[in-house]
């Protein structure tokens, strides 16, 4: 049984704003079936009640003293952007003609 | 003092002789340049050497010296950086075209205090783009061949790294550790590699794949090289918000210690057997009888959950990747591909990171983003959380009976450039052993123990210990490649078809 469609990963693809040709969304299709039926044996082996462990430091509440530092000046800032206008990041449109 | 000489010194070795004015950083620097020039034209482990960059960061320190500064024990030895730490005066790409040509405006905090010891960087080294693969063929920028067999792959993800100092093209070399990405290139080139406990190196200026497992480390030609390197960039840095404050493992004092005298060695069950290669059992099994025999008490552990460590691996990482990458959007910096004035910005962002990424990195953000979806979450990355604790757990029990556990680094020597491509679950496979110490966050370094006999290409020694007890495996590894060199009259990496 194919767990992964392709309109699956079409869709997952439009969510992670990746562009992807045709012939890579059956690929991918392909590949991901393979390596989710292989990593879904994490399921067999997590049974019972068994708390998360999201990081393997258990820090919490981690605080630096609220002093102030120099920071980037705008032309360190800008100097690796696209497009830059009046000292600004210049990019493309964002809102449509009605918003 | 010839080049030679000075290349073929160990890291400790020619920082001493920087010291004592026997050679000087620019000398040094300069000799480690000509062989880069010599030999990388068929090892391809850089991305970027400046020379004269280089060699006035090494005039620079030459003249903190003559005023009578002590950098310490490493100042005038050069250092190549994996291409995933940023540098304010070189190109930092992550080994992807998203970012060509970016010049980050900062340095990292691994940089900076490694020009703060007095290191000379020498240029940045290829990589699996992003970091994520196993054998340096992700990267956009061409393969880098393993010195040992120029047809077979360095590791990965920080192959560029090993290849560089295998090849002698660098003493000392850093690489991040994510899933294995330094102790397995380490053990297929025949180096000292090691993943220090997650938060004792600072992730700050590393342009992150998994937060939650990303870990700087050394990787050199012998164990007091790494354990010096490890110390140099270690420690509490405030700008890292998961760096550890507490004081650095002795490393250096364990490597130079190297006793096993009354320690208690455990062997990982689950790590070894079926689907690993002959030779490499065959070495590592020698290697716990080497240790026996030096006064370790060797018993068997089981770890029941670290069969399933890659399963979980495999969706912790994309699904941390998946959320990091975001970052990738063609707005501030770095590729903006389509932007002619008609398309949206969302478009713009799109056909870029499609552009941009190569096919690995996409197929981990698709991965990751299916195991974050909603209706998936709890099966997949829930699940992969739980996992996580059953790991730890495992760790935990073991280490109420053992000082530290040993394994192989890898199932398998270096294998065929070109064989694993193909077949994203075969590659994933390379990081077998080396997941669950990532997954739990604690200390693991790879030691060369050998050469298998099938292909005579080096096997590795995975030593793991606690979290913030890195010193045990900086002492376990030593007496081991000590009790090597003697038996062998020699380093391992004098046969490799590189050595100098």
């Amino acid at each position: 049984m194919s767990a992964i469609t392709r309109d699956e990963v079409a869709h997952l693809a439009r969510l992670s704003r990746l562009a992807l040709h045709e012939d890579e969304l059956d690929q991918l299709a392909a590949q991901l079936d393979e390596i989710i039926s292989a990593v879904a044996k994490v399921q067999e082996v997590a049974q019972g009640d068994i708390p998360p462990t999201s990081h393997a430091l258990p820090l919490t509440n981690v605080y630096r003293p609220d002093e102030t530092h120099q920071g980037l000046t705008p032309d360190q800032a800008l100097a690796g952007a696209p497009a830059v206008e009046d000292q600004r990041f210049r990019v493309p449109q964002i809102l449509g003609e009605e918003e | 003092m010839t080049a030679s000489e000075i290349v073929r010194m160990t890291a400790a070795e020619l920082g001493a002789a920087v010291r004592s004015g026997q050679t000087s950083a620019e000398e040094a620097t300069g000799a480690y340049l000509d062989r880069v020039a010599e030999v990388d034209g068929q090892v391809n482990a850089f991305l970027h050497v400046d020379r004269d960059t280089a060699l006035a960061q090494a005039r620079a320190v030459d003249a903190r010296l003559a005023a009578g500064e002590d950098p310490g024990p490493l100042a005038g030895v050069p250092v190549a950086h994996k291409d995933v730490f940023t540098t304010a005066d070189m190109p930092t790409t992550a080994a992807s075209r998203i970012l060509e040509g970016w010049r980050p405006p900062y340095d990292a905090t691994v940089t900076a205090r490694l020009r703060q010891a007095g290191m000379v960087v020498l240029g940045k080294t290829n990589m699996d783009e992003f970091a994520m693969g196993s054998s340096t063929e992700n990267s956009a920028y061409g393969v880098t061949r393993n010195p040992w067999d120029l047809d077979r792959i360095p590791g990965g993800s920080s192959g560029g790294s090993s290849a560089a100092v295998a090849a002698f093209e660098a003493p000392l070399a850093t690489g991040t550790d994510t899933g294995g990405s330094i102790r397995q290139p380490a053990a297929v080139c025949g180096l000292v590699g090691a993943k220090p406990t997650y938060g004792g190196s600072s992730r700050y200026g590393l342009i992150a794949f998994a937060s939650s497992l990303d870990t700087p480390g050394p990787l050199a030609r012998n164990v007091l090289d790494a354990a010096l390197l490890h110390e140099a960039f270690s420690g509490h840095d405030p700008r890292d918000s998961t760096s550890v404050d507490a004081p650095v493992p002795p490393v250096v004092e364990a490597a130079r210690r190297a006793d096993v005298e009354g320690l208690r060695v455990g062997v990982v069950k689950e790590l070894g057997g079926e689907g690993y290669q002959p030779g490499v059992l065959r070495r590592f099994t020698e290697a716990v009888e080497l240790l026996e025999s030096l006064g370790a008490k060797v018993v068997e552990v089981s770890c029941p959950s670290f069969d399933a460590a890659l399963a979980a691996y495999y969706l912790i990482a994309p699904s941390e990747c998946s959320s990091n990458l975001a970052r990738f959007d063609a707005m501030r910096y770095g590729l903006r591909v389509g932007d002619d004035g008609t398309r949206s910005a969302e478009e713009v962002m799109s056909l870029t990171r499609a552009e941009g990424f190569g096919p690995e990195v996409k197929r981990r953000i698709i991965l990751g983003t299916y195991a974050l979806s909603s209706g998936y979450y709890d099966a997949y990355y829930g699940s992969a959380q739980q996992v996580r604790t059953l790991i730890k757990r495992d760790f935990d029990a073991a280490f109420e009976n053992v000082d530290v556990l040993v394994s192989p680094t890898t199932p398998t020597t270096a294998f065929p450039l070109g064989e694993r491509t193909g077949d994203p679950m075969a590659m994933y496979l390379a990081d077998l052993c080396t997941i669950p110490a990532n997954l739990a966050g604690n200390a693991a370094l790879s030691v060369p123990c050998g050469l298998a006999d099938e292909d005579n290409l080096p096997v590795g020694l995975q030593i793991m210990a606690p979290a913030l007890a890195d010193d045990r495996t900086y002492r376990v590894a030593a007496a081991v490649e000590a009790a090597l060199a003697d038996r062998r009259g020699g380093p391992l990496l004098a046969g490799s078809a590189f050595a100098v």
